[in-house]
């Protein structure tokens, strides 16, 4: 998996001694503040159930986010506990004593799309600029006690929700919801520190996008698929904006959305429910309940009725490749079972090395090198399902297309196997039981659920809302919302000439 | 032979307690399988999956100049197809399952990980089993691998952390297999054959250079059943090529390398420490306060805190069999790249020149313990740790010696590592259209 600061020849990522694995090429990704931006729009819209992209913490490339917290036999689960304090503030709980960590995260009800049009960025820039400092500790403060108990910590944006977090011993619970309490209304800004840290997500901007020609074509991409939602916007924002954003817009957008009830907290490790609800009282439950939070309603996608292409040509680019994105529904939009379906129908078609596309067009026809799907069920408004493909040398982008559009409509019209479905089914639900060896993983997965509409019976049913797909459900969706006037095509070429070429 | 009928030894104290805050965490077991494997366990009975991590001495420097790539191309058609069964029918028996296995190369050494339910656990053990026994190394799936790894490296070949980076360690290791990039590269690839294939497998695929941990619900019999399943029919001795000590070159030089991007890949470094150095704990925590860490180095506060020039900035010690660095990098705006480097090499030069004060280091210290443990939380985290644990010939006690190890380094300690590390000048390469920067005995 590479990452966002590869350097190719390897790096071992710096923190262990006696620990991890040094593989040559493996990536470098420490450092850095906002660890699971992505590079094409938001952050956890791209990673939750299913979608195997992987995100990047601490030098650790966490893997692709399994949906299912609950295993097969549901009764072997973690016991997940929920309650909400008086002043709104939900509270999960996800105990795993196994070893003398907690993880704990604050996740606000706020990301990128519910910025003012003209501040693209300005959710991100806010997380940057959360540690910087409050009325009792000043800038750096949290952060030294952070490392001097030897804890971890980091933060992420993305379209709908922001999150902070720390990972320390069990006995440091405490003083983390204590610091994160604080900050939760505490911040002071100022410009001496403010516009540096302009600088610095001016910077991430140029490492994320400016340097990859790919990312800037999924960018232009979002926007050219999402006419009216804001998820056209990229959540690191563009450029002209985020060079204008300032103090005041900072402050204003964190007076506004930063409060207990509009925020979701997830502790999970060697803690007890009870003690959890206790230090959050103490903690958090003092912090005033803010009454102007207005429902989060966003401009809604028309009914699309044209098929849009994008073409990025970049003379980097050594490597052409094509990308599509669907809009379809997201699991707070879809109706009962659309998105287990979706999700089973983005494993069929682009998971594996016997997935429908990889299959077809890598193996068989040999059009291609590499080929794939993906869905991202979790966000609030209506999102994406992706298919991409990497054409072999000599194989034209139309002729990868083509095969890809065969695909397609072959599932469309004959829909797909039983041996297909369980295999897809198997593993989807296997995820739930794999995700339990990873307390930092559920309790991602149950704060973007939290934060985009799901409630916490949805996420631990979720594996058995996957058993009960039918072959018939999957052929219905991709009939459905597989229409090409639903979708944007991104060609990434060396030069406009091949666009010709493309076209003849 | 037939595993079954084995008797399983547990050698030595067998099992070995930890300290307080690990014990709970991490109980291990060294096992012998009936054939004489050893292996490191760790029962976890919490949750239902079992994760089986490895590693064979010999990696990416075993391959040959001209068919650079091989160990890569070869773990990477370990899953492509084995014994009876051709690639799609691997790979369908791996999905019925949701069974997960991936292998990797190092330098040095080769590693493979399975993961799976306890429920699958026979499953795996057989298609691990034919992976590493009977790999096929079919012509379709080579070819399609093959096309992959090809289309990774073109990619590459403009992207400018790739360029930056392979400079770097071609400049420091001119003609040592560490100089080179494990991938291979275009023309070293379109070369590989099965039969090179196969002669790594041999060479490498033996049991006397081979590390075994298993982390999950599964008891020390049922383990060294599995192990000689996996393992037990493998010969016993490899045949590695001999990979020469090496120390590397190219200090005080510094390349550009032209990209046309917005912003400069910037890969800096020097000699580093031998893992068996008499210093290295303390060059650890040196180069954590010079470097490492997450918002606490100095490089991290003078480049992107105080100056806002870079994302992020960080350096590590990398070590290997027969050499070490110390290697850092950031990506900074084009503008102001002459002066970041100018700031980094001026940190790395006061840390030289000074070391640090009393607080940094006692801070230091207490990161470096406390966080230790966050880097066993998983099966998957626990077993990898094991394994290096293992290739560093640290023994089975360094968990609970660790801390001790750490609290023992004395500021002059670190300040003479320092000295050692951080005033030698610096190997530089940068990609990018870096103002201020030129090329320099490169």
């Amino acid at each position: 998996m590479p990452g966002y600061f590869g350097l190719a020849g390897g790096v071992r990522s710096g923190g262990c001694d006696g620990g991890s694995t040094w593989n040559a090429g493996m990536a470098m990704g420490k450092n850095v503040r906002m660890a699971m931006v992505s590079v094409t729009d938001s952050i956890l819209r791209r990673i939750m159930p299913g979608a195997a992209i992987a995100v990047l913490a601490f030098g650790l490339v966490l893997g692709p986010v399994p949906g299912p917290t609950v295993p097969a036999s549901a009764a072997d689960g973690p016991p997940v506990s929920s309650f909400s304090l008086a002043n709104g503030l939900d509270v999960v709980v996800i105990p795993d004593h196994r070893t003398p960590v907690v993880t704990h995260m604050i996740w606000y009800k706020v990301g990128a799309a519910d910025e003012t049009p003209g501040k693209s960025g300005l959710a991100h820039f806010l997380e940057h600029l959360m540690f910087k400092g409050t009325k009792e500790h000043p800038a750096g403060e949290f952060s030294q006690v952070v490392a001097a108990i030897g804890g971890q910590e980091n933060a992420f944006t993305a379209s709908d929700y922001t999150g902070y977090f720390q990972r320390v011993g069990r006995q440091h619970l405490k003083t983390m919801m204590e610091f994160e309490a604080d900050r939760m209304t505490g911040l002071i800004l100022t410009d001496a520190v403010v516009l540096p840290e302009r600088d610095v997500i001016l910077e991430e901007r140029n490492q994320r996008i400016g340097n990859n020609p790919g990312a800037q074509l999924s960018e232009q991409m979002d926007a050219a698929l999402f006419l009216n939602s804001p998820y056209g916007r990229p959540v690191i924002g563009w450029r002209h904006e985020m060079e204008e954003l300032s103090r005041d817009d900072a402050i204003g957008f964190y007076r506004r959305f930063y409060a207990p009830n509009n925020a979701v907290l997830v502790v999970a490790g060697d803690v007890e429910p009870d003690e959890v609800r206790a230090l959050a009282e103490e903690t958090y439950g003092k912090i005033p309940r803010r009454a102007d939070i207005g429902p989060r309603k966003r401009p809604q996608e028309p009914q699309p009725v044209a098929r849009r292409t994008v073409t990025l040509a970049d003379a980097r680019v050594e490597q052409p490749a094509l990308q599509r994105s669907y809009l379809v529904p997201s699991a707070a939009t879809a109706a009962k079972g659309e998105a287990e379906a979706l999700e089973v129908l983005a494993h069929v078609l682009g998971t594996g090395a016997n997935s429908r596309l990889y299959r077809g067009l890598v193996v068989d026809q040999k059009l291609a090198i590499n080929a794939g799907a993906w869905y991202l069920s979790n966000a609030l408004d209506m999102n994406k399902f992706g298919l991409s493909g990497t054409p072999r040398p000599n194989v034209t982008l139309t002729q990868l297309e083509t095969a890809i559009d065969a695909v397609v409509a072959t599932v469309i019209d004959k829909g797909i196997t039983a041996e297909e479905l369980e295999r897809s089914k198997t593993r989807l639900i296997a995820d739930a039981t794999y995700a339990q060896d990873n307390q930092a993983m559920l309790a991602r997965w149950f704060g973007a659920s939290l934060t985009t509409g799901s409630t916490v019976e949805e996420v631990r049913t979720w594996a058995q809302r996957i058993r009960t797909v039918t072959a018939s459900d999957v052929q219905s969706a991709a009939r459905k919302w597989l229409d090409a006037r639903r979708s944007v095509t991104g060609y990434l070429i060396k030069d406009m000439s091949e666009v010709a070429e493309k076209k003849s | 032979m037939s595993a079954r009928r084995g008797f399983l030894a547990l050698v030595g104290a067998g099992l070995l307690m930890l300290m307080p805050s690990l014990a709970h965490a991490v109980a291990i077991e060294r096992i012998v399988s009936p054939s004489g494997i050893e292996a490191w366990l760790v029962r976890e009975p919490a949750v239902p999956i079992i994760a089986l991590n490895f590693s064979f001495a010999g990696g990416a420097s075993q391959d040959a100049a001209e068919k650079a790539g091989t160990a890569s191309l070869t773990t990477n058609m370990l899953d492509e197809g084995a014994g009876d069964l051709d690639s799609s029918a691997f790979h369908q028996r791996l999905e019925r399952r949701a069974i997960e296995m991936s292998f990797s190369v190092g330098r040095d050494f080769t590693y493979g990980s399975l993961r799976t339910l306890n429920d699958n656990r026979d499953e795996a053990t057989e298609l691990l089993r034919l992976a590493l026994n009977a790999p096929r190394f079919d012509a379709e799936p080579l070819e399609r691998v093959r096309g992959q790894v090809l289309s990774m490296l073109r990619r590459a070949s403009t992207d400018p952390n790739s360029l930056a980076s392979r400079r770097w360690w071609a400049t420091a290791f001119p003609g040592h297999p560490y100089g080179r990039e494990s991938r291979g590269t275009l023309e070293s690839v379109a070369t590989i054959a099965a039969d090179d294939l196969r002669d790594f497998t041999r060479r490498v695929f033996a049991r006397d250079g081979l590390k075994i941990a298993i982390v999950g619900d599964i008891d020390a019999k049922a383990a060294g059943e599995m192990v000689d399943r996996v393992f037990g029919s493998l010969p016993a001795k490899g045949d590695l090529r001999p990979v020469p000590d090496v120390t590397m070159t190219g200090l005080g030089t510094r390349g550009v390398i032209d990209v046309d991007v917005p912003q400069a890949v910037v890969i800096f470094g020097a000699p580093g420490l031998a893992r068996n150095d008499k210093d290295f704990m303390a060059g650890y925590i040196a180069n954590h306060i010079l470097g490492g860490g997450t918002f606490s180095s100095r490089l991290y506060n003078e480049v992107r805190e105080k100056r806002g020039l870079a994302y992020g900035v960080s350096q590590s010690l990398v070590w290997f069999k027969h050499s070490a660095v110390v290697i850092g990098g950031t990506q900074v705006r084009a503008d102001r790249t002459g002066d970041a480097l100018s700031i980094i090499e001026q940190e790395v030069r006061r840390m030289g020149e000074a070391g640090p004060t009393a607080e940094e280091l006692a801070k230091a210290k207490s990161y470096l313990k406390g966080s230790y443990i966050l880097g066993l939380d998983t099966s998957t985290k626990i077993a990898s740790q094991l394994i290096q644990i293992q290739n560093d010939n640290l023994g089975m006690d360094y968990m609970t010696r660790r801390d001790a190890l750490i609290d023992a380094v004395t500021l002059d300690d670190v300040r003479r590592v320092s000295k050692r590390l951080f005033s030698q000048g610096l190997l530089v390469t940068v990609a990018g259209r870096p103002k201020g920067v030129t090329s320099v005995g490169q």
